[in-house]
């Protein structure tokens, strides 16, 4: 039997690395934008339809609960005010400032805790416990601790947000596949290196959905501790809130719900853009059909 | 064991030290009632630039061997000699990490070297399994022939001199395999590499050793060792191959037909997949 020369070996590689490669169909950008976009659009449609025949029910007066139209223009008026701004700022300081110390207090627990079987006995059932905790049930005592300041918000929104944060570092290290740490093991990463180059990469993924999640946490504690914990000329989102309630201005109170939403919405796609990317990266996007 | 690897010049008393020596080496997995003696005093041993296949069915502890000798595990009882030999192994899967790229995962086995050494070698090492031009890509890009050899390239970035291969190309096709075998051939000749190569398909052991070690299941122990003399470079379906496997295949028959007359405890069937 002969066998095939070198260069015919080459080529029979290459050949049938070029069949197996995938082909990638190329996307239509702006159809794919428009087909996300729709059923949003959609879906606002029907909320903002229903809204309107909830009102013009008539099952409450107009400064009570505001029509769409009302509760919208207020909207537009608001974002003229420099008062609106300055809450939004407010709001947006202490919900970013509290989340990255929450990072940071969930990044070094949930290291700790991964790594050291005893803590994790001691304390891994407790971290998802507190996990379950509604935030506002803190509130009491965090004003007892520091007062109507915003330190108060701050140590809600950190307890809220820091044990999702831990326990999606503490679930991607579990969750690192074994065939990795064994061909880790061989190729010599230990310790430290270990870490670097395979542990944290590999978690990656389950780290993201728990700062997902404990942003949700973190930004409904701030709502909640910005309603009570309500600080003289500090404007603030749920400060505005309040005062609306009392002034009994129901367009008002509508229009920073919306903005509450919005930007709710809007770092959750953020965070499904990051997430999307990791995806990609990692080779998981590849949807059947 | 028996005598004929003598033949081969790669004898373990006389002729050159061996690049691995395992011992009457044993492994029990689990304690007590439950235990599983998966290796069973198994001594062997492979020359630098000799290329040993271990086969065997299920549950012969083939893969455990591996292990063992890669220091992912250790032997309940026996020794396990590699001289200070730089070891290195691939498995059934690519093990390749998602988070990096083709030349990302090559240069983590590059990590002694500074940067502008790392992407030079790993370059060298693309082209050596024929990937020179998939540097950039991401390893779910490739299929799994390419994923296979890039994890070839990562073993040989180890600079290792004995290769443990445990089912490299178990999960790939027929035209795949076939292409894959000149390549392994041709690197093992040149770099003089002792290889251990776990497989349980008996053309390819054929295909590739220069020796066939063949392992009994339950527990595992070595019960024959065919030296391979067939002239090189070899085809898989050439009558030689086939002629070898056949006479081989004969007796792993007979091995695994033992344990269906043996009426084995429950928990032993239980205890699971080491081979």
């Amino acid at each position: 039997m002969s066998v095939d020369a070198p260069d015919k070996l080459n080529a029979q590689i290459a050949g049938l690395d070029a069949l197996e490669i995938q082909v990638k169909a190329k996307r239509n950008i702006p159809a794919a934008i428009w087909g996300r976009l729709w059923p949003m659009l959609l879906a606002i449609s029907i909320v903002l339809a229903i809204w309107e025949a909830v009102v013009l029910a008539g099952f409450w007066p107009e400064y009570v609960f505001a029509g769409p139209v009302t509760a919208l223009g207020e909207l537009g008026n608001r974002l003229g005010e420099g008062e609106f701004w300055h809450a939004v700022a407010t709001t947006m300081r202490r919900a970013v400032s509290g989340f990255l110390l929450a990072i940071l207090v969930g990044v070094v627990i949930g290291g700790a805790v991964s790594r050291v079987k005893l803590l994790r006995a001691a304390f891994g059932s407790l971290i998802t416990g507190l996990q379950t905790m509604p935030s506002i049930a803190w509130f009491p005592l965090a004003i007892l601790l520091f007062g109507l300041t915003e330190n108060a918000i701050t140590f809600v929104v950190v307890l809220g947000a820091a044990p999702s944060i831990a326990n999606g570092l503490i679930t991607g290290v579990d969750y690192t596949p074994p065939i990795l740490l064994r061909a880790g093991h061989v190729l010599g990463l230990r310790g430290i290196s270990l870490y670097r180059h395979l542990i944290l990469p590999a978690s990656l993924p389950s780290f993201l959905a728990g700062l997902k999640q404990g942003w949700a946490f973190a930004w409904r504690s701030l709502m909640a501790g910005e309603i009570l914990v309500i600080i003289a000329n500090q404007p603030s989102l749920g400060e505005q809130l309040h005062y609306a309630r009392e002034l009994a201005d129901s367009a008002r109170l509508l229009a920073t719900m919306i903005i509450i939403l919005l930007i709710g919405i809007v770092v959750d796609v953020l965070f499904g853009a990051a997430d999307n990317a990791l995806r990609r990266r990692w080779g998981l996007d590849q949807r059947i059909g | 064991m028996t005598a004929p690897t003598q033949e081969l010049g790669h004898g373990r008393t006389e002729g050159p030290a061996p690049a691995v020596r395992l011992d009457a080496v044993s492994k029990v997995y689990g304690r007590g009632a439950t235990s599983l003696l998966a290796l069973d005093q198994v001594s062997l041993s492979a020359a630098q630039g000799e290329f040993v296949c271990l086969l065997g069915a299920s549950g012969c502890g083939k893969s455990t061997m591996l292990n063992l000798v890669a220091g992912l595990d250790r032997p309940t009882a026996g020794t396990i000699e590699t001289g200070g030999k730089q070891i290195a192994m691939m498995f059934q899967e690519p093990a390749l990490f998602p988070w990096l790229t083709v030349t990302g995962n090559i240069e983590l086995a590059l990590r002694k070297l500074d940067r502008k050494q790392r992407k030079e070698r790993a370059a060298e090492l693309l082209d050596v399994v024929h990937l020179g031009g998939f540097a950039k890509k991401r390893p779910h890009e490739l299929s799994g022939g390419m994923r296979q050899r890039v994890s070839l390239a990562r073993a040989l970035a180890q600079e290792a001199d004995v290769l443990l291969m445990d089912e490299p190309f178990g999960a790939l096709d027929a035209m795949t395999r076939d292409l894959l075998h000149d390549e392994l051939e041709r690197i093992w000749r040149e770099r003089n590499l002792a290889i251990l190569f776990v497989t349980h398909n008996v053309r390819e052991a054929v295909r590739l050793g220069d020796r066939v070690v063949l392992l009994s299941s339950r527990p595992g122990t070595v019960i024959e060792d065919y030296p391979v003399k067939l002239e090189r470079p070899r085809r898989t379906e050439s009558a030689d191959v086939a002629g070898l496997a056949g006479e081989i295949t004969v007796r792993l028959k007979e091995e695994v037909s033992r344990h269906a007359q043996v009426s084995k405890p429950a928990h032993e069937k239980e205890a699971g997949n080491v081979g």
